[in-house]
């Protein structure tokens, strides 16, 4: 069996501890969650901390609260990705959310992986996610060992695949996350925390720690999440597609439509615009889709014949847009 | 029982005081020459106790004593990404691990061949024997006028086919161990099928005694054909248990799965039928490029399989095939459930499929006016004994709705058909010779325990269960009273192990033998004792009785001390040999031969979404004669484990390597098999046609219910949106393709 290089684990009880050693032993410490992805990359030797700093005894980064005063739920980036699917104000509230975390691995995946985590969930690439020897025998990439890419012939940036299903729902249900770092706690918007470097996609800082994300609750909104995948389960996405809109007296206020598993970066749509002002019954469902096609390129960075999909992008699209209103 | 209640402990639940871990250095080049292997920076870590190269074991070997030509770690020359050319072996797995990626290895690398195009282009690379060519393989059969035939067809149906290689995916990945006792004997534990082979392959390549040597075949956790061969590493563990001294252990990872590999070979076939108007084929003329990976494995038979198993059980007046086995630079493809035959099944199914839709006959029709019959023999000489084909094909007719709700059912929903023939066994042996081909021992305990010594290889598929059935059966005993010891060449004679579907009617009759031979014993004391004529005995659920008089019985282990008080202590010995003279009288004509072979009809049902091109196998009929069912249940649970293998070969699995030689998913993510979201309903039927050859009529089940379900569900996709889909995996991206075109 691959081994796990050797580790010594961490488990302190407060977020200040977590903080304080993640700070002290720099990159030489990874923060571990579920584990569920960070393990197996750990076998493959695509990462060997020293040191893996533990937060499943912190309390506090567990559970799901409806803060009404600041219109918003709060889960806690330890809440499983199980319970974030059974949880009842995020499935009237979030329902793109629900959907994403019911549509990531398999059951022991869930109640093992956590929503932090999944938000954190390193790009994934077919040259990159592979063992030591199959690496080497490639010679190796640009975002571990190597200086070339496979993906993009002569490409000087990373393009690993964004495979995080629940990252393209919070972005575009408009979440804030809570972050926590030696500099003390700040927040972010989703939107934001993603960037277009394949090597590392997410904006933490050095010692920073994913705490919570804030999904606001609006009257009159609707979402849905869409995934491209072989198999019934199990399956990174090889296209995924969330989307939101808000409707105030059946006209359509605001709506966000999130493409992701293209590049590092979750896109979304400007197309989406196409809707706003549009009544809830008159959703101009075929635009919006052709916009998103224009807009969005698979690269041959995850399996999956890329010119199909490619094609998926608006029948994706069309499916979350067609839902939202559907009530099923 | 004992693997649903957990108790089964496999090869690498073995713990041995002081083992050794190895771990197989491979090569990262698809060809390449072995310059030199330097062990030293390995031999200076902590805990390495030892580093062989090729040189340690010169011998070559290969399951087909015609073509022995792999070695257990390179010297030479490394064939494919993958290929093995030194092993380490260290005091614990992680610093066996850490040494291998020390040890430096100087190739100089060679031109590859990755594709069958680049096979049949590129002479000059010679894999080949003699250098000259990438040939493995090439067979041509002719049975009858061929060309005439298809000059004088109302209707010629020609078609391009493309199977998809394909891996065995076991749970359990290669496991083997290796000790040497003081004695001198050496005791190799594998998860292997065929502990037999890997006996004589030991003896042969360690120039060791086969008296020296014991086989101990652990339970295994998945087979399909991938373990069915002695493998380098298996050479490896036991050479380094006699360079050490101290047991040494492998276990090969998911990756290295994949790169040991011996999974369904790609082919590449151009497949033509003439018909009658009336139906009546009278030409199948195939010809196949078979992609074989570095090594010959069994590929000789392979390429025979390709096409002598194709004449039955529609069959036409006429039959030719020409089938090439090519060598390539990329893991060695070998035996997978349905060796060598699915892959030219899939095309002949389909091009029957089309042939009907051209003559307007129903698919099943066409196959009915066109079926071998009971007691004859096929156009390339095989002898067919019981046939249920015909009810098999109504069996699923009938429960599939099929002439309700074939072609009504609406866009995107279709019904699909497709049938099998299979073989019980090989009739000869893999290397020539007049022993039996299996045996058991029975010990009859006074306590009324009866243990079956038998050398035939568990590996889920539940012989030894058949076996203590039938004994148990033959003897009135309760189930429980029957052990089974199997697969330990100290303790078992000899079977030639888990492969071409041979355990039930090979190990079966031998067994039955032995049974009989006990029976005849018990039989004698009781019929004195109850005054009754051996002839109306009944022994049932632990009793010995008088059929004319129930009331009149003796309990069965009363009845076993008597005999043993009569005769001394009781046992007997069964064993098997297949009959004389079977298969064609020409160069190949024995393989093929089987003294039974099985059939299957197939109906799928699939829904198709137009807009992804994603397939969904909804539900699927099989109907399988398997002579009698023995077992019942496990001729179901076989018949459902097969059709989960095809539809997930049809939907989902390929066996992919690039133009570098690099496999492209050596994982279960990238390399998918089905979830239980992706599995369909399964309705398995059981045909009995009570064949003579087998024990109490029963045939083989394990791998004849794969064969047509691939067809079967192409067919139905046909049905379902008007496309055909002549190349596997029938991927989405595949079916807008042909949505595209159609449009």
């Amino acid at each position: 069996m691959l081994p796990l290089p050797p580790f010594e684990r961490l488990a302190p009880s407060t977020l200040a501890e977590v903080v304080a050693l993640l700070e002290q032993h720099g990159d030489d410490a990874a923060v571990i969650a579920g584990g569920t992805d960070l393990l197996p990359n750990m076998k493959q030797g695509l990462l060997a901390p020293r040191r893996l700093v533990s937060v499943a005894r912190v309390a506090s980064l567990r559970g799901v609260q409806v803060k009404r005063e600041a219109g918003v739920i709060r889960v806690g980036a330890m809440t499983t990705l199980d319970a974030v699917t059974r949880d009842p104000s995020l499935s009237s509230a979030a329902r793109a959310l629900v959907e994403a975390a019911r549509a990531v691995g398999g059951p022991h995946h869930r109640r093992m992986g956590t929503l932090g985590g999944n938000l954190c969930l390193d790009t994934r690439c077919r040259y990159y996610n592979q063992s030591h020897f199959w690496r080497s025998a490639l010679g190796f990439c640009l975002k571990k060992d190597g200086s070339e890419c496979h993906v993009v012939r002569g490409g000087r940036r990373c393009v690993a695949a964004a495979s995080n299903d629940c990252a393209a729902a919070v972005i575009a249900l408009g979440a804030t996350l809570g972050l926590l770092g030696p500099a003390g706690p700040r927040e972010l918007s989703a939107r934001d925390f993603y960037t277009a470097d394949g090597v590392r996609n997410v904006a933490l800082r050095p010692g920073e720690l994913v705490t919570h994300v804030d999904v606001p609750v609006v009257e009159g909104r609707a979402s849905a999440y869409e995934k491209l995948r072989l198999r019934g389960a199990i399956d990174f996405p090889l296209l995924s597609v969330a989307a939101r809109a808000d409707v105030t007296g059946g006209v359509i206020r605001d709506l966000d439509v999130v493409v992701s598993a293209l590049a590092a970066r979750p896109r979304r749509v400007r197309g989406a615009a196409l809707g706003v002002g549009a009544a809830a019954a008159d959703l101009p469902i075929d635009s919006i889709a052709e916009a998103a096609l224009a807009e969005c390129a698979p690269l041959a960075n995850v399996d999956g014949d890329v010119a199909w999909r490619r094609e998926m992008v608006p029948v994706l699209v069309t499916r979350a847009l067609g839902r939202l209103f559907a009530g099923g | 029982m004992s693997r649903a209640r957990g108790d089964v402990r496999f090869c690498d639940d073995l713990v041995l005081p002081r083992a050794l871990h190895a771990k197989l250095v491979r090569s990262p080049h698809a060809h390449a020459r072995v310059r030199a292997v330097d062990p030293s920076r390995a031999l200076a870590l902590p805990g390495v106790v030892a580093v062989l190269d090729g040189g340690a074991l010169p011998g070559a070997f290969g399951i087909l004593p015609w073509t022995p030509d792999e070695l257990a770690l390179a010297h030479d020359v490394a064939r494919f990404v993958g290929d093995a050319v030194a092993a380490v072996a260290a005091t614990d797995e992680r610093t066996a691990w850490e040494a291998a990626r020390l040890v430096d290895v100087e190739y100089e690398p060679l031109p590859a061949v990755t594709t069958l195009d680049a096979a049949i282009a590129r002479p000059d690379v010679g894999l080949g024997a003699k250098g000259r060519d990438n040939v493995s393989k090439a067979v041509d059969l002719a049975f009858g006028d061929v060309d005439g035939a298809l000059a004088r067809a109302d209707v010629v149906e020609r078609g391009d086919y493309f199977f998809e290689g394909s891996a065995h995916a076991p749970i359990e990945t290669h496991v083997a161990a290796a000790q040497l006792d003081g004695g001198g004997l050496l005791t190799v534990w594998s998860s292997t099928q065929v502990p037999h082979y890997l006996h004589r392959e030991l003896s042969r390549v360690l120039e060791l005694s086969p008296a020296r040597i014991r086989v101990i075949q652990p339970p295994v956790g998945g087979a399909f054909g991938g373990k069915s061969e002695p493998f380098g590493h298996e050479l490896v563990v036991a050479k380094l248990a006699l360079v050490t001294g101290r047991a040494v252990k492998i276990l090969l990872s998911r990756e290295e799965e994949f790169y040991v590999h011996r999974g369904r070979h790609p082919m590449r076939m151009s497949l033509t039928l003439g018909a009658r108007r009336d139906g009546g084929l009278t030409a199948i003329d195939v010809r196949t490029d078979i992609d074989g990976g570095a090594y010959s494995s069994f590929g000789l038979v392979t390429t025979y399989y390709s096409g002598q198993l194709l004449a039955m059980p529609t069959a036409a007046e006429t039959y030719r095939f020409s089938s090439t086995r090519y060598f390539t630079n990329k893991p060695p493809c070998g035996p997978k459930r349905g060796h060598g035959s699915v892959q030219p099944r899939f095309a002949l199914e389909v091009a029957l499929d089309k042939l009907a839709e051209r003559l307007r006959l129903d698919p099943i029709e066409l196959r009915r006016r066109n079926a071998v019959s009971p007691h004859s023999t096929s156009v390339n000489g095989m002898r067919i004994t019981s046939c249920g084909y015909l009810e098999c094909l109504a069996k699923v007719e009938e429960a599939s709705g099929w002439r309700a709700r074939r072609g009504k059912l609406g866009r995107g929903r279709g019904l699909g058909v497709a049938s099998s023939a299979y073989i019980s066994g090989t009739n000869y042996p893999i290397y020539p010779n007049e022993l039996p081909q299996s045996a058991v021992q029975l010990k009859v305990d006074r306590s009324g325990v009866v243990t079956i010594f038998n050398g035939a290889s568990e590996i889920g598929q539940g012989t030894d269960t058949l076996l203590a059935t039938l004994v148990a059966d033959e003897l009135g005993l309760e189930l429980g009273c029957v052990r089974v010891v199997s697969a330990d060449t100290d303790l078992c004679p000899v079977d030639l192990g888990a492969y071409s579907s041979r355990g039930t009617l090979m190990n079966g009759n031998a067994c039955l033998m032995a049974a009989r031979a006990v029976r005849e014993r018990l039989a004698e004391v009781a019929s004195e004792a109850l005054g009754c004529a051996p002839g109306r005995l009944v022994f049932a659920r632990g009793l010995v009785c008088s059929s004319d008089d129930p009331s009149r019985s003796l309990p069965t282990d009363e009845v076993i001390r008597m005999a043993e008080a009569r005769h001394g202590t009781l046992g007997a010995t069964g064993w098997y040999k297949t009959p004389p003279g079977l298969g064609g009288a020409y160069r190949g004509g024995t393989i093929g031969a089987s003294p039974a072979y099985s059939f299957t009809a197939h109906v799928a049902e699939v829904a198709v979404d137009e807009a992804t091109g994603v397939v969904t196998v909804v539900k699927v009929w099989c109907a399988h004669d398997c002579g009698r069912a023995l077992c019942p249940t496990l001729v179901e649970n076989q018949i459902e484990g097969s059709v989960y293998m095809g539809v997930a070969e049809a939907l989902f699995e390929g066996h992919q390597v690039d133009e570098r030689g690099l496999h492209l998913g050596p994982n279960l993510l990238d390399y998918r098999i089905p979830t239980s979201l992706d599995v369909p309903d399964i309705e398995p039927f059981i045909v009995e046609s009570h064949d003579p050859e087998g024990p109490l009529g029963a045939k083989e089940a394990g791998e004849g219910p794969l064969h047509s379900s691939i067809p079967a569900v192409a067919n139905a996709i046909h049905d379902a949106v008007g496309v055909r889909l002549d190349a596997l995996p029938f991927s989405p991206s595949r079916v807008r393709e042909a949505l595209r075109r159609r449009a």
